[in-house]
Parts: structure tokens; C-alpha cells; sequence
């Protein structure tokens, strides 16, 4: 059984700054971590794989610094760690993402059985929630979304049940094998690696694979690949707040004030 | 040679043999622990030694110690006459009647006066334990009336008696002289005035030879039981720390190994040599906060448990085996519970009242570091402790680029190399937290103030790692503890101000064992110094009053770690022109806030809250403000305050109190 969990590194973004001339991220000086979203991806690859048997093979496309990422996923237990690493994949959107990760898990397929593909609901720098339905709908893998709980996974019959976590309400979803889940921070609380883990992952290896090993066509990758493009980027202006009514001396007023002025904005379904 | 001779040898070669298997055993014991140097200083050794074992310092803290030490040197003295008892029995024609009586009067007269008293002192403990025995004499498996404690009392206690049981029987035969300088047994020899000569020489023997059997019995109990104390306490005081502070020493970060005490054998020899020195006398229990709270935690049962675990675990051991009790888990006795490891808030208080020295905190956080470091299992709520620390280097997670936010009201200039003599190093509360935001502010008020040359590095600057280092984190630990001495010798800072104990500590003691040698000061310390030297004038007009009554509270890390009591207790006077309150436990004994050893960022969910246990007792004495010179105790007690719905009190940093001396 092969499990593939997606990560990417990301800017911290308590501390990312946008240039307002070029609008980009000024990303100089600003910490890397690993995406949080996708440390459940890999602690839900991690426990399948601890319960189940099989492999956790970690992927994620970026620079050659992305390296420290990886191993960072080797010190939690991943089997392997694969870096997608070449110039040509540089300045990605999420379509030509979607399409260097999909290559890779399908490389990567050809050794083991694929079951599964977890991936970080969305990644706190670009926030789309793109390249894991982008990865399952090019490899035709069953897209579960939003996924906050694992409720059974069944090898025999190649059947998965998860439970998706949607607005107001929970969804249980039954499907095909092999899928590509898309995971929410309350499906897990990720481990903490110790420090013989630590200490190995700084000698594993790190497999690297550039264009030649995926052998793409350059006009589906990279900047050629990608059909977005940013006009601009601000962070949105804060309107002023308000304070309504004196909660302290009458809780209730400025409550049946509170109502009244998100029933006038219309926020509050009634 | 006689049969009863015969016989005396025997029995006496035999218990010499128990006794020394038995301290064999536990020796070799003690060998199955790790390496660590204790043999430096021989000369300051000596004199704690002196001081500590011999001179009984700590066990006379407190009254009843005053009992142990008739006991200790009773003991002592009369090994004399109880080396000539054993060598008289051996070779009857050496005693000491053949003295001068010059000599052999006085002698005597010590020997039945130090016999009474012992006598005396037996009778007075085994009624303590029996009638009026305190709380912390028992614990989950000793208990104050247990059979070892009364065996070894009784033991002494027979042995006196069967000394002047047969030296009165002497008397009366005629043997022996009566006089002055035998007064117990010239006593008793009057009640046995009218015996018939076999009736007397019956007495003799019965007396001697339950003295005999009694002694023996004495030499092989010894190692066998916890009076093994009597063996391992001198030697543990002459073994004890010299360092400033009790820190566990680094880790070499090896792939391999494993990391932190999982298992007995990988204390330190001294480790183990501790548990062997423990007389289950309880101090530590009544000294620790965790265990006056109702937590699992009871410093003595960690050693205790140690000991137990050294004990069960040994015979594999020595054949390389695998041990059959685990040192940390549920096994109860000899293994110490992970709750009870995470209880700790490091304060210290259990090895400063150790009579003999135990350093019972390292254990608890080499334990830590095994169960963090090789097992990753840890209360959930440090998950996020970890990480932010890790990756933003300060325990809230805030971005680095907020650390100077604290003083953008004030003009605080970056520290410069070359230029700019004292580092403040503002600590992550004095940089993140609110309220002590205040007090970064205040201080550096006084130190504008003071004219002092003074820099901050901003956002450059990086948790000190404490909390890392007492959770046993020792690899991230590792890490900050490399950057912040870098970083340090790199802008070529010398001179460091901190106004948190624990920034203070660690900087001060902790990076020693990373070569750092910097002039560490707490503020209180510095502004004491800058008050003395007359560069910062105070104005005192209504400042008392504005204080209102006040109460000091010692922080651990200031105080029990480092010894500095008096200092912020100057800068309050100088700054109120009046002392401030004391609460009942002060200084050396006081009790911790509770947030301490990384408890800060734990749940506290079993027994009292140590907050409101110290906040109640700082209450006692009426207090309109509670002055700390620490920022987790400046937390504490304002939590504490709110609970219990008395946050009319204040609490003041004494950097508040000096900066609100300085007038406007």
C-alpha cells in the first residue's frame, strides 16, 4: 500500500509583509515552515500507515532549500522524501502544480499500489485549495475534500468511508480506492518528532527529481504551464470598528443591539 | 578459648561478612550507573563535608534535626565502646579497665552520659512517630510508623540498655568501680544489691550477649535497609554539587543513542548514590508545592522509586540483561509516574532543605528528557509550546518582527558592538506579554534614568530556552542555546541586564556549559548597584502610601537558584523608604507561583492551583500590593488575585516600584 502525502513549505505568513510595488510576498528574512494544514496530511498518512501497513512517501515540489522540509517529514517517519526540484518548474500556478505532483504519485505508483494521496486542505500562502483536486482529477483518483475524520478503510474490498466537515454540518462519504484526500486541522493533532527520528532524517536521503526524470512537456509546467496571472495584491483595507451599546452595564441591550445590526448586514440567517 | 569465645567469633565473622557482602552489593550497584566527575575540589569537599554531615547544618533547620544529631554523634562516640566491646570479645585480656583511671573515669562518664542521651533520643523519636508524627513522614509506600524505622530505634535503644545493664551488673559483682563517673550504672547496680553472685554473673551474660547478637545483627541490617543512609550520607556530602546551580548536563546528540534517564542505569553513579543516602525523612515532601497541592509529585518518592527500582532491577542488570521494572510508568513502587515527573516546577525547594544534599530536581528533568526527547510523550499542551518555540523562538508563536513593539513608545536604542555597554535582554513576557510589557517600560525608564549606556536587539533577539531546557526539550534547547552565544559573541555583548529570573538563570548558568562567561545582572540586582553608586536618585514623597501595606515574594530562579534575597529588598526600601512585608515562608523556604519549569504553559488540573495556594498565603498579612521581580510570578499572582476575587491588591514588579520613585 502506498500513501502520498503532499507538502509544500511555505513563508510564515504571522510574519509575511507584501512589497506594495512589485506585489509579491517579500520573502526575504521571513521563515519557512511547513505548511500546517499539511502536517495533518502527513500525521493522517503516518497513523493509516501505522495501522494498516504499507509506505508514506512525502512529495513536495519546490526550490533545492525545500530539502529542510522534507526532512523535517523523514524526522515525523515518513518511508521516503521526494523533492520535485528544477527551474522549469518555477512560478507554478496551481494547474501546472497539479500537474508535476500528479507525474510524480503516478512515478511513484508504478513501484507500489497507490491508495491514497493526502494533501493539506489548502496552503496558508496562496490559499486556493487547488492542487489536491487538481492532482485527483488528472490522475482520476476519487476527491475527498475537507476530510476530518477516517472512518474506515477497507483494502479488501478498495473501499474508503471519511467523514467531510462542510459549514454547519458533517458529511460521510463512501467511495472508491484509490482517492485523494484533502484534510482539515481537526482531523488529527500532529506528532512530535524525537530526536533519534531528528537525528536519522538528517542522514536520509532525499530523492531529487528534475523535468529529466519526469520528462514533461515544459509547456504544461512552470510559468509556461500556468494560465493565472496576479494583477495585483493588497491586503484589504479594515473598516473602522464599532462598539455598540454598554455590554457591561446592559448585556442585554447592547445584545438585541448586536442582533439587530447583523440581521440589518444580513449575517445572520434567519 | 572458650565455647562462649567460640561462639562470639563466629557470629561476629559472619556478620562482618554480611556487612560487607551487603555494601558489596550496593557498591556494585552504584558502578552500574554512569560517569560523572564529583572528585574535583577535594579541599571545599572536606569542608562541606564537615559542615553538612558532620556538622548536621541542614538536619538541625528544623528542631526535632536537633534529636537526629544526639542520635549521629551518639553514634559516633561510642563506636569507641563498642570496637572494645567487639575486641574484648574476641581477646577478653583487651578492655578498657586496663586504662590508667585518669583516663578510664572520664572516658566512662562520656560513654554512660552519651548512652543516656542516645537512650533518651530513641525513646523522643519512636514517640514522635508513634504519637504526633507530621504529614510528611508518610508517604504512598514509607510510612512514619514503619517496621524499619522502629527496628533501627529499637535496636539502639537495646543496645543502651543492655550497656548498663551489664556494666551494673559489673558493679555489683565488684568488677567494675562505682563512683561519679558512672552514675546510670552505679544507679542500677543498688536495684541489683541483694542478687546472689550466679543471679549477677547471669545478668552479665544475658546483657552481654544481647548486646553481642543485637550489634551484629546491627552491622548486616545496615546496607540491607534504608539505615544504608549511614554508609552513603558523609560520602554523598562530600559528592555533593559545586556547580552554582543543579543543571543536568548537555547531551551529546549522537545518532544511536538514547536520550535523557529512560532506564536506572543511565542516572549518574551519583544519581544513584543519592538514593542510597535517603532516609525517607520527608522534607522534601513538606518542602515541595507540588506535593502541598495534591499533585502526584513527591520529590522523596522519585528518589525513593529510583532506589526501589536500582534495587529489583539490579541482578539483570549485572548479567546485561534487560530490567523487569520499568523506571517510568504505573508499576508503582520503583517507578515513577509521568504525571508525577510533569508536576515539577523546578523550584528548588526540595534540594535546598535536603539534609544530606540530594538533588532530587536533575532526576525529574533527565526523566523529562527522555520522555521528550526519545519518546516524543508530553502533556498535549506543550505540543505548541515546542513548536513555537522552534520556529519563532518565543513560547506565544508571536513573529519574531513584534519583539520590539514593547518600547515603541520610548526611544530604545539597538544594542551596538563597541558602543553600547549593557545588553538589556528584554525576555519574551517583557517583549509579548501585556502586563509586563509595563514593566520592560518601566525599567527602562530607570535605566534612561540612571544615564546608564544601555541597547535592546530587538527583533534579533531569541527565547534564553529555559522553559525548553527544565521540560527536557534538550535538542531545541541545544539549538537556541548555540544561537543566543553566537549571536552574543558576535556583537561582542559582555554585560547583560535581564528582568525575568529565568532569562537570568540560564543565561548566567546554563550557558556556562556552553563556554559563555558574561557579567549576567537581574534588574534588581542592577539598579541595587546603580543606587549604591549614586547614579539613580530616588524622590520617596508619598510613595509609601501609594504602595500601601506591602508583601515581598522570593522568586525560585532569583532566589533559591542564584541567592539573591537581599537585592530586591534593598530596591523596594530604597525605592518606599520602608521594608517591605515578609510572608510566613520567605527566602530560602518560599513557595513557588507555580509557573516554574515550564509548568507556565501546562494545564494544572489535579489538587490545589500553586497560584492560589501562595496567593492566599501572601493574604495572611493584609497586603495592598504584592511586590515580585519575576514576569511568571507577576502572572501567577494576578491570576491567582482574579480567582479568588481580590484583585484590589496589586502586583508590582519591583522596576515598577523604583520607576514610580523617580517622579515626574
Amino acid at each position: 500500500m502506498l500513501i502520498v502525502a503532499c507538502i509544500k513549505q511555505v513563508p510564515d505568513t504571522t510574519q509575511v509583509k507584501i512589497d506594495p510595488v512589485t506585489n509579491t510576498l517579500v520573502r526575504q528574512g521571513i521563515p519557512i515552515i511547513v505548511n500546517p494544514y499539511d502536517t495533518n496530511a502527513l500525521e493522517e498518512s503516518l497513523r493509516l500507515r501505522d495501522r494498516f501497513g504499507g509506505r508514506v512517501v512525502a512529495v513536495s515540489m519546490g526550490p533545492p532549500n525545500a530539502d529542510v522540509t522534507l526532512r523535517k517529514a523523514l524526522a515525523l517517519g515518513v518511508n521516503e522524501a521526494v523533492l520535485l526540484s528544477d527551474r522549469a518548474f518555477g512560478g507554478a500556478d496551481t494547474l501546472a502544480t497539479s500537474c508535476v505532483l500528479s507525474a510524480a504519485i503516478a512515478k511513484l505508483a508504478e513501484e507500489d499500489e497507490l491508495t491514497l494521496v493526502v494533501c493539506g486542505k489548502q496552503t496558508i500562502d496562496g490559499d486556493t485549495a487547488q492542487v489536491g483536486p487538481g492532482i485527483a482529477t488528472r490522475m482520476g483518483l476519487t476527491q475527498l475534500t475537507l476530510v476530518d475524520s477516517v472512518e474506515n478503510l477497507d483494502l479488501k474490498a478498495r473501499r474508503i468511508r471519511v467523514r467531510r466537515k462542510l459549514e454547519g454540518r458533517h458529511e460521510i462519504v463512501e467511495a472508491p480506492l484509490p482517492a485523494l484526500l484533502t484534510v482539515v486541522r481537526e482531523i488529527n493533532r500532529p506528532r512530535y518528532p524525537t530526536v533519534p527520528h531528528r537525528l536519522d532524517s538528517l542522514k536520509a536521503e532525499v530523492k531529487v527529481w528534475d523535468n529529466k526524470v519526469l520528462n514533461l512537456d515544459v509547456n504544461t509546467i512552470g510559468l509556461k504551464g500556468s494560465p493565472t496571472c496576479v494583477r495585483r495584491i493588497f491586503s484589504p483595507e479594515r473598516e473602522k470598528g464599532e462598539i455598540l451599546g454598554d455590554a457591561l452595564r446592559d448585556p442585554a441591550g447592547a445584545t438585541g443591539l448586536l442582533v439587530e445590526k447583523l440581521v440589518q448586514k444580513d449575517l445572520l440567517p434567519l | 578459648m572458650t565455647s562462649a569465645r567460640l561462639l562470639f567469633t563466629a557470629l561476629f565473622a559472619a556478620s562482618i561478612i554480611g556487612f560487607l557482602a551487603g555494601s558489596y552489593r550496593r557498591f556494585r550497584l552504584l558502578l552500574l550507573g554512569k560517569k560523572e566527575n564529583r572528585f574535583d575540589r577535594p579541599l571545599e569537599r572536606l569542608r562541606d563535608m564537615l559542615v553538612y554531615a558532620f556538622g548536621q547544618k541542614r538536619v538541625m533547620a528544623k528542631p526535632f534535626g536537633v534529636n537526629h544529631t544526639i542520635i549521629f554523634w551518639s553514634f559516633l562516640v561510642l563506636l569507641l565502646p563498642n570496637g572494645e566491646f567487639i575486641l574484648q570479645g574476641l581477646f577478653p585480656a583487651l578492655t578498657f579497665q586496663r586504662l590508667p583511671i585518669a583516663v578510664l573515669q572520664p572516658l566512662t562518664l562520656a560513654f554512660e552520659a552519651v548512652s543516656l542521651l542516645a537512650l533518651a533520643a530513641v525513646v523522643i523519636a519512636a514517640a514522635r512517630r508513634l504519637f504526633f508524627a507530621p504529614a510528611y513522614l508518610n508517604a504512598s509506600y514509607v510510612k512514619a510508623r514503619s517496621v524499619d524505622a522502629f527496628l533501627i530505634l529499637g535496636f539502639i535503644g537495646i543496645l543502651m540498655m543492655a550497656y548498663f545493664g551489664m556494666h551494673a551488673a559489673s558493679i555489683a559483682q565488684g568488677k567494675e568501680a562505682a563512683g561519679w563517673f558512672a552514675p546510670v550504672s552505679t544507679l542500677l547496680s543498688r536495684a541489683l544489691a541483694g542478687s546472689s553472685s550466679e543471679g549477677l554473673e547471669t545478668v552479665v551474660a544475658v546483657c552481654w550477649w544481647i548486646h553481642a547478637l543485637v550489634l551484629l545483627a546491627f552491622m548486616i541490617y545496615i546496607p540491607l535497609s534504608k539505615h544504608m543512609h549511614i554508609l552513603a550520607a558523609i560520602p554523598n556530602c562530600y559528592f555533593k554539587n559545586m556547580e552554582p546551580a543543579s543543571i543536568p548536563p548537555r547531551e551529546e546528540f549522537v545518532a544511536g543513542r538514547e536520550f535523557g534517564v529512560g532506564r536506572v542505569v543511565q542516572f549518574t553513579w551519583k544519581d544513584l548514590l543519592d538514593g542510597f543516602s535517603c532516609t525517607e525523612c520527608g522534607r522534601c515532601q513538606a518542602a515541595c508545592p507540588a506535593a502541598a497541592t495534591g499533585k502526584s509529585l513527591n520529590p522523596r518518592q522519585i528518589v525513593h522509586d529510583m532506589k526501589v527500582n536500582l534495587l529489583k532491577n539490579g541482578p539483570f542488570l549485572h548479567n546485561g540483561g534487560a530490567p523487569v521494572l520499568p523506571l517510568i510508568g504505573d508499576q508503582g513502587e520503583g517507578s515513577s509516574r509521568e504525571d508525577a515527573l510533569w508536576a515539577c516546577t523546578t523550584c528548588g525547594a526540595c534540594m535546598e532543605v535536603c539534609p544530606v544534599l540530594i538533588e532530587q530536581m536533575p532526576k525529574i528533568v533527565k526523566m523529562r528528557r527522555n520522555l521528550v526527547e526519545t519518546h516524543a510523550r508530553f502533556p498535549e499542551e506543550l505540543l505548541n509550546l515546542f513548536e513555537n518555540m522552534e520556529q519563532r523562538s518565543n513560547p506565544w508563536g508571536i513573529a519574531p518582527t513584534e519583539r520590539a513593539k514593547w518600547c515603541s513608545s520610548l526611544a530604545v536604542k539597538p544594542f551596538v558592538k563597541g558602543e553600547t555597554e549593557y545588553l538589556f535582554f528584554v525576555g519574551c513576557a517583557g517583549a509579548f506579554d501585556a502586563r509586563n510589557k509595563g514593566v520592560s517600560v518601566a525599567l527602562a525608564t530607570v535605566l534612561n534614568a540612571a544615564g546608564v549606556s544601555w541597547g535592546i536587539l530587538g527583533k534579533d533577539e531569541k527565547c534564553c530556552g529555559d522553559s525548553l531546557r527544565r521540560l527536557g526539550n534538550e535538542y531545541v534547547f541545544d539549538k537556541a542555546a548555540k544561537e543566543n552565544v553566537a549571536q552574543f559573541n558576535e556583537k561582542g555583548v559582555t554585560k547583560v541586564i535581564t528582568q525575568c529570573p529565568h532569562c537570568y538563570h540560564t543565561l548566567k548558568n546554563d550557558y556556562r556549559q556552553y563556554g559563555a562567561n558574561w557579567e549576567i545582572l537581574h534588574h534588581s540586582e542592577f539598579i541595587a548597584r546603580l543606587l549604591k553608586e549614586g547614579k539613580l536618585k530616588l524622590k520617596l514623597k508619598h510613595k509609601v502610601s501609594e504602595m500601601g501595606r506591602s508583601v515581598i515574594h522570593d522568586s525560585c530562579y532569583l532566589g533559591r537558584h542564584n541567592g539573591l534575597y537581599e537585592a530586591p529588598r534593598e530596591v523596594f526600601s530604597a525605592a518606599t523608604g520602608a521594608m517591605p512585608g515578609e510572608m510566613a515562608r520567605q527566602k530560602e523556604d518560599s513557595f513557588c507561583c507555580g509557573a516554574g519549569g515550564g509548568r507556565m504553559w501546562m494545564e494544572e488540573c489535579s489538587g490545589e492551583r500553586i497560584n492560589l495556594a501562595r496567593v492566599k498565603e501572601s493574604l495572611e498579612g493584609k497586603p495592598d500590593t504584592i511586590c515580585v521581580s519575576c514576569p511568571y510570578c507577576l502572572t501567577m499572582f494576578e491570576d491567582g488575585l482574579k480567582d479568588i476575587g481580590a484583585d484590589r491588591v496589586r502586583v508590582k514588579d519591583i522596576a515598577e516600584v523604583v520607576a514610580a520613585g523617580l517622579g515626574s
